[in-house]
């Protein structure tokens, strides 16, 4: 029914006794999802809300079973935390930070290729299967269970998407936020391919924006490999070139990395592209009709 | 986070990187001393933050101290447009003096982040002088690359590969492969996300030098950074840009009539697009951020009203966790609190929606309720006159 996250999926939270941790974990378990420990380095031995504290990660995950983790730790300590995480056997890292340098996200891609780590972000959202665990801070009532797969480098952008579906009856298998940085520990390829393989997934929406080339590098997988029918947006047609639109990886940088080069190579690709943010839904249920007439 | 050609020189040659000698002034009266003291024959460089200054006339050769006092006259005060200024330009307050050389050719080195492979990619080709866009686009095989871990810098037979690529010989080719390393080792030390060297040239006497020097640093590792994060100058900024900043606020001020306000970067682009699309123009992109509180969104209208093309304002938050109700009243309170007089459409989504339409539909402000992101749009491209 879902990809990577579950109703079997137990959560370390890093950095659970700060103020956005201890936050939203609380709403994520309020969501139903098990969150199973916290750790914060020197507090091992106290309880947030009744949730155990460990000095480290691999004392939560030997105590507790923990099989992903949810971080929420400041920018400099975050890309510690993740191959923390990692090297403490967690399935499922999900980060949420804003604003880790770069240079660490090279090192961490760098140290996690041929682990079996799946990192989701930093800068993301999180990933929510409905009904069943909502790992991150994106709003859990607007999500339903149901055949849609949706994945964004955006945050609201997508709560926007998700309740479009929502409202055409449309539920979601799984949604991932994968982050708006240069270079997210999950890209979208990584999401297509999982929900490609995934029985319960008929659809899927992906939503772009301008900077880097992965939307042209998807449309490319796509049409290899992608049977189910594919949606798409991508955010900033008027952003001017050579402005970060908020996101560390939303620039248009040497005339690469406009929205019209991606709806093109997505078009092209045969993926039909929403005109506007405010026909996602729509657009995901015709070219859902449109694949029923196909069958 | 960008930095002058001065600065980039700088950092560049702490790390070993052979830039020529120079002197920065902000009088023309002192160029004659620097110029005495580098040999007479200088050039005088406009320091902008834009490139073209060349053609832009920012750039002059001056045979002798004299000459050298008269162009850093003529550059100092001027406002230099290029075609990367835009048709304003911008106040030069500051010249570079530096050494003229004896070159031989000119080349292009730079290293930015390739996305795609998770790693940084250093470039060369032998096209100096020509912009490496233009060189991807007319001639892509002449632009030579070479992935290196920051972690583990340049292997020495990338750079070998490069030089030889280069077609440099000798002297040069030591003196090549040795500003190689040093310039991979400066981009991963200090947290750099694009160094461009254009030109690199090699002098008659086998010297390779950076002859300019450009560079970007990663806004998000400046706390490591204090030295380089000092080098930001404010001058160089959309003053209403910089004021945002002191809020946390992300504004990026556009040509349009619509002012926008919207909590996500995403969402917020997703708006400029759709009132683009409804006939409109956005004035701006801005994230008002996760929460909306009042104290924000008031800070976040004022910058918005200080830009005096805007006529209607759009607000576009989707609530997420934080409650419909508690954003509409920080949203009327804010606008009383700045006395807002033009026309406000506000399209808000999430937990209680009803409820915060209620708030903005009985408040004493003659808000626009949009329902939905193309109704909120076009309602607020009505509220200006209508599609442009």
């Amino acid at each position: 029914m879902s990809i990577w996250v579950n109703s079997d999926t137990k959560v370390v939270v890093q950095g659970l006794t700060g103020k956005e941790g201890r936050f939203h974990a609380e709403k994520c378990r309020e969501y139903g999802t098990k969150i199973v420990a916290g750790v914060t380095p020197g507090k091992a031995g106290q309880d947030v809300d009744g949730v155990p504290v460990f000095n480290t990660v691999e004392d939560a995950v030997e105590t507790t079973g923990a099989n992903a983790s949810l971080i929420f730790v400041p920018p400099p300590f975050a890309a510690d935390a993740i191959l923390e995480a990692a090297d403490a056997g967690v399935e499922v890292i999900i980060c949420i930070t804003e604003g880790i340098p770069a240079r660490d996200m090279i090192r961490v891609q760098r140290i996690l290729q041929g682990l079996p780590t799946r990192l989701v972000g930093g800068n993301c959202p999180g990933i929510i299967t409905p009904g069943e665990c909502k790992l991150g801070i994106m709003p859990g009532h607007i999500s339903i269970p149901g055949p849609i797969g949706v994945v964004s480098r955006s945050g609201t952008l997508t709560y926007e998407a998700i309740g479009q579906l929502t409202a055409l009856g449309l539920g979601q298998s799984t949604c991932v936020g994968i982050g708006g940085d240069a270079l997210p520990g999950t890209n979208f390829i990584d999401c297509l391919e999982a929900f490609a393989a995934d029985y319960d997934t008929e659809g899927i929406v992906m939503i772009g924006e301008i900077g880097g080339n992965a939307e042209e590098e998807a449309a490319e997988f796509i049409s290899q490999f992608v049977r189910k029918p594919v949606v798409s947006f991508i955010a900033g047609q008027t952003a001017p070139p050579g402005r970060r639109m908020g996101h560390a990886g939303a620039i248009i940088s040497g005339g690469k990395g406009t929205a019209a080069d991606k709806i093109a190579a997505l078009e092209a690709a045969g993926i039909a592209v929403a005109k506007t943010p405010a026909e996602i839904g729509i657009t995901m249920k015709r070219a859902l009709e449109n694949q029923s007439i196909l069958d | 986070m960008k930095v002058h050609e001065y600065q980039a020189k700088e950092v560049l040659a702490r790390y070993g990187v052979a830039v020529p000698r120079n002197k920065l002034v902000t009088e023309a009266g002192q160029a004659r001393a620097a110029a005495e003291e580098l040999g007479g024959r200088v050039v005088v460089k406009a320091q902008i933050h834009a490139g073209g200054r060349g053609k832009g006339g920012g750039v002059k050769l001056a045979a002798n101290a004299d000459e050298a006092v008269d162009l850093a006259d003529e550059i100092l005060g001027m406002t230099l447009v290029t075609k990367q200024t835009g048709p304003e330009g911008r106040l030069v307050r500051r010249v570079l003096i530096e050494e003229a050389l004896p070159i031989e050719r000119e080349l292009y080195l730079g290293i930015v982040l390739d996305r795609s492979e998770g790693f940084p990619v250093m470039m060369a080709s032998k096209f100096g002088g020509m912009e490496i866009e233009e060189v991807a686009e007319e001639n892509p095989d002449a632009i030579l690359k070479a992935h290196f871990d920051p972690d583990v810098g340049l292997h020495p037979y990338l750079a070998r590969q490069l030089a030889f690529g280069l077609g440099l010989e000798g002297d040069a080719f030591k003196a090549g492969t040795k500003l190689m390393h040093a310039l991979a080792r400066a981009f991963g030390d200090t947290d750099a996300s694009l160094f461009e060297i254009n030109p690199l040239v090699t002098t008659t006497d086998g010297r390779v030098i950076a002859l300019d020097a450009k560079a970007s640093f990663d806004d998000s590792a400046m706390f490591r950074h204090k030295d380089i994060a000092e080098m930001r100058d404010l001058d160089e900024e959309e003053p209403l840009e910089v004021e945002a900043s002191k809020f946390d606020l992300n504004y990026i001020k556009l040509d349009g009539n619509i002012g926008c306000m919207v909590n996500g970067a995403g969402l917020a682009m997703a708006t400029m697009d759709i009132i683009k699309h409804c006939g409109g123009e956005p004035a701006n992109f801005l994230d008002v951020g996760g929460d909306a509180s009042q104290e924000r969104v008031a800070a976040a209208f004022r910058i918005l009203l200080s830009d005096s093309a805007v006529q209607g304002v759009l607000v576009n938050i989707f609530g997420g966790i934080v409650r419909c109700d508690m954003v509409a009243r920080g949203v009327v309170a804010a606008a009383e609190e700045v006395k807002l007089s033009i026309p406000l459409v506000v399209r808000l989504e999430g937990t209680n929606v009803e409820e915060g339409r209620r708030v903005l539909a009985e408040s004493d402000l003659a808000v626009i309720v949009g329902e939905g992101m193309a109704d909120a749009a076009e309602k607020v491209v009505a509220a200006v006159g209508g599609a442009l």
